[in-house]
């Protein structure tokens, strides 16, 4: 992380852009080093019906950290959500930090549905927000915490905030808190630099947890988001490996003969579905990490692979070409036969399921672009939710809001987030080179 | 005859080269191998078999015509081995008709050559997914493996790994680039 990423006037650097396609930079892309490179947002396209919030900035008494603003980052959650048109600060008329200084009239006429406000105090090591929400239009107070991190932690205080404002408003638990894991390709050495990352969603606080340049594909987060597994070609073959994050112990769990691929853990972490090809063709099967038992769960001459456990937990959706190219299958249980769920063009893979039932999401191409669509498990009905054509890797926001994808612009490959029904969206693009594959982690606690 | 023979390699050579789209982009094939593969051709054929003819007659007239035939045969083989790139259609894992005959030669090769390793390498282009791309270059270096083995090749002197769409032999997104990344590499050991 550079110093210039941390400055207080950040935020005053992200405008919020409606207009379709009038994508900017909002942060200049910084020269850091490759290692510690960050990932910076774009929003490229707003929400249609976005809900106005005005999020003042926050008192403070005794030596609050002048990075990391609490209250910026908060702001920049919401409006990188696309559900909420925030207020820049300067057109605010009056800033309060408690009840005894909110006018609901102010509030309204500047068109402000929610009101959020505070105040950091710090003891010792630690910083203590105490913040409230206020509805304006009832002008009733819908939400008043405290909650405390320690002074070099500013970041994880404000997503927690973001996400307790997010869930009052919307019903929904907020995903603010989360992390990414992404790779990271760069080749302006001549030779190619793997990086598998670990970052905050908003693409702050990088870390580099493997590096190396043979590909790394296919992250995917553990259950208690403490573990990632993934496929390395560090051995000159595709191999799986389970990786702890805090100890940055690794395992090798699958190095059979022909492909070992697509991990995807199952709700009590203590199995894997796996792509292997060891039986003669890629075959879906479930190991057991403790024994390293497999069960084959597929059978076709076809390629089958890309599975995801479904939202019970029994059933899987997996990519399969049985019927001449690849569509999305769904398996009700590890026994049951396999059944069909996309029919809407010839080529349909990489499904992710939501934790609702509701939806499957996926690589979908129209014509020759790839784009992310969903399909209505229930009706069956299917949605074409990006306008971007080389889109690949969806994964699903633990709240089910939100949806994260690798595309193409300008020849480079960025992440872009959008929401689950298609309408806003942002992007992170790498500072250097190439990112892509990513996942989103479950709620952490 | 001779001739014949030669043009028939050179028209492969050729052919293969245009299949890989590397008229317009030679500057992105590996080691210019094409190119080199013709004179290849000329100096082995035509030395051995002119060179025979000129030393005091004697070579000339062994030289059964059935001889000949093997020598031009196995020279042609040869050109044919140093194309080690093979190209797919999106999506599939066919083996294309001009490639088959090159395949043959490798398939012999490695028939009279048991201690010859060869390591068959998958591709995929970048178009859809990277796990399904990767069951896909699979998929066409098994192909490759199945034509090999048919063709006189054993099981135990192949290996084959897919990279999916990882390794482009070019970088870019059109059709070319496209087109000379969906491939299988025969690499030998």
């Amino acid at each position: 992380m550079t110093n210039r990423t941390r400055t207080p006037g950040k935020t005053s650097r992200i405008r919020y852009a409606c207009q379709l396609v009038c994508a900017f930079f909002v942060c200049a892309v910084l020269g850091s080093g490759p290692a510690s490179a960050e990932l910076t947002i774009r929003i490229t396209e707003g929400a249609d019906a976005a809900i106005p919030v005005a999020v003042v900035p926050f008192a403070e008494s005794g030596g609050i950290p002048s990075s990391d603003k609490v209250s910026s980052i908060v702001q920049d959650d919401l409006t990188m959500s696309g559900e909420f048109n925030t207020l820049a600060p300067e057109k605010m008329l009056s800033l309060p930090s408690q009840r005894s200084e909110m006018y609901f009239r102010d509030w309204r006429l500047l068109g402000q549905r929610y009101v959020l406000v505070g105040q950091l105090s710090r003891s010792g090591d630690r910083v203590e927000a105490r913040y409230e929400l206020f509805d304006v239009n009832r002008e009733e107070r819908i939400l008043g915490s405290s909650a405390s991190a320690s002074a070099n932690n500013m970041r994880t205080l404000a997503h927690h905030i973001s996400d307790k404002v997010y869930e009052a408003i919307t019903g929904v638990p907020g995903a603010f808190s989360t992390k990414l894991a992404y790779v990271t390709l760069d080749r302006a050495s001549g030779e190619p630099r793997y990086r598998l990352q670990v970052s905050d969603v908003d693409g702050k606080r990088a870390r580099v947890r493997l590096e190396g340049k043979e590909p790394i594909l296919s992250p995917a987060w553990s259950p208690d988001g403490e573990k990632l597994a993934y496929v390395s070609f560090e051995t000159g073959r595709p191999a799986v490996f389970i990786h702890e994050l805090a100890s940055g112990n690794r395992t090798r769990i699958a190095e059979f003969r022909g492909l070992n691929s697509a991990p995807a853990w199952s709700d009590d972490g203590r199995s894997l579905l796996l792509t292997l090809s060891k039986d003669g063709n890629a075959e879906i099967y479930r190991m057991d990490i403790a024994s390293k038992n497999l069960k084959r769960l597929t059978n076709h001459w076809s390629i089958d692979t890309e599975a995801s456990w479904d939202h019970t937990g029994n059933g899987f959706f997996f990519t399969s070409d049985r019927s001449g190219g690849p569509q999305i299958y769904h398996k009700s249980s590890e026994n049951a036969d396999p059944r069909r769920i996309t029919f809407g063009s010839r080529y349909n893979a990489r499904p992710r399921p939501d934790n609702e039932g509701k939806y499957v999401y996926y690589v979908h191409q129209r014509d020759r672009a790839f784009h992310i669509a969903r399909t209505n498990l229930k009706s069956g009905e299917e949605t074409v939710l990006t306008r971007t054509e080389s889109d690949e890797s969806p994964s699903v926001a633990p709240n089910g809001r939100m949806l994260i994808y690798a595309t193409k612009q300008s020849g480079n490959s960025v992440l872009t987030v959008i929401s689950a029904d298609g309408g806003a969206a942002y992007s992170l693009p790498a500072s250097e080179g190439d990112v892509r594959e990513p996942a989103w982690s479950p709620i952490l606690h | 005859m001779k001739i014949t023979a030669h043009q028939k390699a050179f028209a492969m050579v050729l052919s293969l080269g245009l299949v890989a789209g590397c008229s317009s982009t030679g500057d992105t094939m590996e080691d210019g191998a094409y190119g080199s593969d013709v004179e290849a051709v000329d100096q082995d054929g035509g030395s051995t078999v002119y060179g025979g003819g000129d030393r005091d007659g004697v070579s000339s007239s062994d030289l059964t015509d059935e001889e000949l035939r093997e020598r031009e045969e196995r020279a042609e083989q040869e050109a044919m081995r140093n194309i080690t790139t093979f190209y797919f259609d999106f999506d599939t894992a066919e083996i294309k008709p001009e490639a088959r005959e090159v395949l043959v030669a490798h398939a012999r090769y490695l028939e009279n050559n048991p201690n010859q390793q060869v390591r068959l390498e998958g591709h995929a282009d970048e178009r859809g997914t990277k796990e399904y791309n990767l069951a896909l270059g699979e998929r066409r270096a098994n192909a490759v493996e199945r034509f090999l083995i048919v063709n006189g090749a054993s099981r135990g002197q192949m290996e084959t790994v897919s990279y999916g769409e990882e390794k482009p032999a070019v970088m870019g997104s059109d059709e070319s680039a496209l087109a000379q990344n969906r491939r299988v590499e025969l690499v030998f050991e």
